[in-house]
């Protein structure tokens, strides 16, 4: 009746059997074998410091009046760093993830360089831009002159060198923070009388606190890390500019390998500390 | 009352042209269309968080077409309510008479009238993110209707939610409009809401708005009662 191709209902042999996928067993090895070496090595590198050193040179390495005056200025220069990277970020994240204007790719661009940037570079253009001859005088004579504030390898250089680096990472932090929490509501704000300061005070700013725990935690852990820029703008002067990136430069120099194990292993702790907050309060705005 | 004289609205492809609507005094207007045709583009535009390419906006006779939205006075309920999530219920219902600089005896006052008429007393000390969906819209309307808006605009406010609960807001939106003598736009898919509320009825299809007779939301004249 009619002359379609004779549909036929018997499987090819192929077919017939039973499937079965298989094992999944070479997915995982080979997955987590590649995976795994990069941990592997992390590991291994930990565990290499942890051989090579006592808690005798531990002690012996905190004892040091240096390396305590160092550990008080990390300490000390990271979280005013770390603060005034939170300051700078959270307004600069919430325009440029709220607003479009012209030349926002610009700034973007901008704030990116750091990171980009040879950490070395930054110190080196800190230096520069600090004794640049403007008019007769240059930016450290004027902090000098109108601020009693010397800068370069004095300890503001370490905060300003810390900051150069750790507040791009805290724009970027805050600006994904910014980028995940729903406008519906500022702009319902804004139909309920607001004023945008209003909208962003009461509305947006509670909204981002776990992206401003995140972003102050991963700026202070950048400016633990940082040695470049501080080497260059700020010196590795002993007792005076020296923090624990630099103590391990220093130890290292003078053939001291013990304590720098020690010291690299102490800002290890921290460095975990660190990450250990920012796993706590949740780590979606940063991922 | 709510005007739209020729309004144009652009957004990157998306355009509504010449769109113009005219809502008397103390009247319940529903707005339908089918979806991506522009009706909470148009509630937006009314509200002033989208600015029109051309036309005017007239809210009681005043021409606010560049008014900013926090001047104009509407109460606007978002299709996804748009609750604050670190605020209370009654940080909610607080909200807009604390910008306004309300006396605290006066927020009191006002925040106790809405939670009863809203029913949500017992939901005052409450964070919303817990809150079920009809409470959430109660919730919602409280917070558009606290500070005495010349106009409401509710953007499909009894979606997704039960059939008794739908039935239960019908009631209180009806109710509340006839308390209040508040012009009201309400934009819905649904027939037999608009049914139950509408007073005037606007149909956006293919880029135009028309109002249509109410009759044709007459379950006979109707090809289905879709809801």
């Amino acid at each position: 009746m009619s002359d379609s191709p004779p549909t036929s209902h018997t499987s090819p042999p192929a077919l017939a059997r039973p499937h079965r996928a298989g094992s999944d067993v070479p997915f995982f090895v080979v997955m987590g074998g590649l995976g795994g070496s990069f941990v592997l090595l992390i590991v291994a590198m930990l565990a290499a410091d942890l051989a090579f050193t006592s808690p005798k040179h531990f002690v012996a390495a905190l004892s040091k009046p240096e390396i305590q005056r160092a550990i008080r200025l990390t300490l000390v220069s990271c979280s005013i760093s770390a603060l005034l990277s939170i300051w700078v970020a959270t307004p600069l994240g919430y325009l440029l993830s709220r607003f479009s204007f012209r030349g926002r790719w610009l700034i973007d661009t901008l704030i990116d360089i750091p990171v980009v940037l040879p950490p070395l570079v930054i110190g080196l253009s800190l230096l520069i831009l600090f004794h640049l001859p403007l008019g007769g005088t240059n930016l450290e004579q004027i902090m000098q002159k109108y601020f009693g504030v010397r800068v370069t390898y004095a300890e503001p250089a370490v905060v300003l060198a810390q900051f150069s680096v750790a507040c791009a990472f805290a724009v970027q932090t805050m600006r994904v923070t910014f980028d995940q929490i729903d406008t519906r509501a500022e702009q319902v704000a804004l139909t309920l009388g607001c004023r945008r300061s209003r909208v962003f005070l009461e509305i947006a700013l509670p909204q981002a606190w776990r992206g401003i725990v995140a972003a102050l935690t991963i700026a202070w852990a950048r400016s633990l890390g940082e040695f470049g820029p501080i080497l260059v703008f700020a010196g590795a002067t002993r007792m005076r500019t020296e923090v624990l990136s630099t103590t391990v430069f220093l130890e290292l120099s003078v053939g001291q390998l013990e304590a720098a194990v020690a010291v690299s292993l102490l800002m290890v702790l921290a460095a975990m500390a660190v990450l250990g907050v920012v796993r706590l309060v949740g780590t979606k705005v940063i991922r | 009352m709510i005007e739209l004289h020729d309004i144009t609205i652009r957004s990157g492809p998306f355009a509504l042209t010449n769109v113009g609507l005219s809502i008397p005094e103390n009247t319940y207007a529903v707005l339908m269309g089918g979806t991506g045709q522009g009706k909470t583009t148009i509630l937006e535009a009314i509200c002033g968080l989208r600015s029109v390419t051309s036309g005017r906006v007239l809210l009681n006779g005043s021409d606010m077409t560049r008014w900013k939205p926090g001047d104009r006075g509407v109460g606007y309920v978002p299709q996804d309510l748009a609750l604050f999530p670190m605020m209370t219920v009654r940080g909610h219902l607080e909200f807009a008479l604390r910008v306004r600089h309300c006396s605290a005896a006066m927020i009191k006052d006002r925040v106790a009238e809405l939670a009863h008429v809203l029913g949500i007393e017992s939901l005052l000390a409450r964070r919303v993110t817990n809150l079920s969906g009809g409470e959430s819209q109660r919730v919602a309307l409280g917070r558009a209707l606290s500070f005495r808006p010349r106009v409401l605009l509710l953007d499909e406010p009894l979606n997704a939610l039960d059939e008794a609960t739908r039935d239960r807001l019908c009631e209180l939106l009806r109710s509340v409009q006839k308390q209040t003598g508040l012009t009201t736009l309400h934009v819905t898919h649904s027939r037999v809401e608009a049914r139950n509320l509408a007073e005037k009825l606007f149909v956006l299809e293919s880029g135009q708005l028309r109002e249509q007779p109410l009759a044709q939301l007459n379950p006979l004249s109707a090809e289905n009662t879709k809801t």
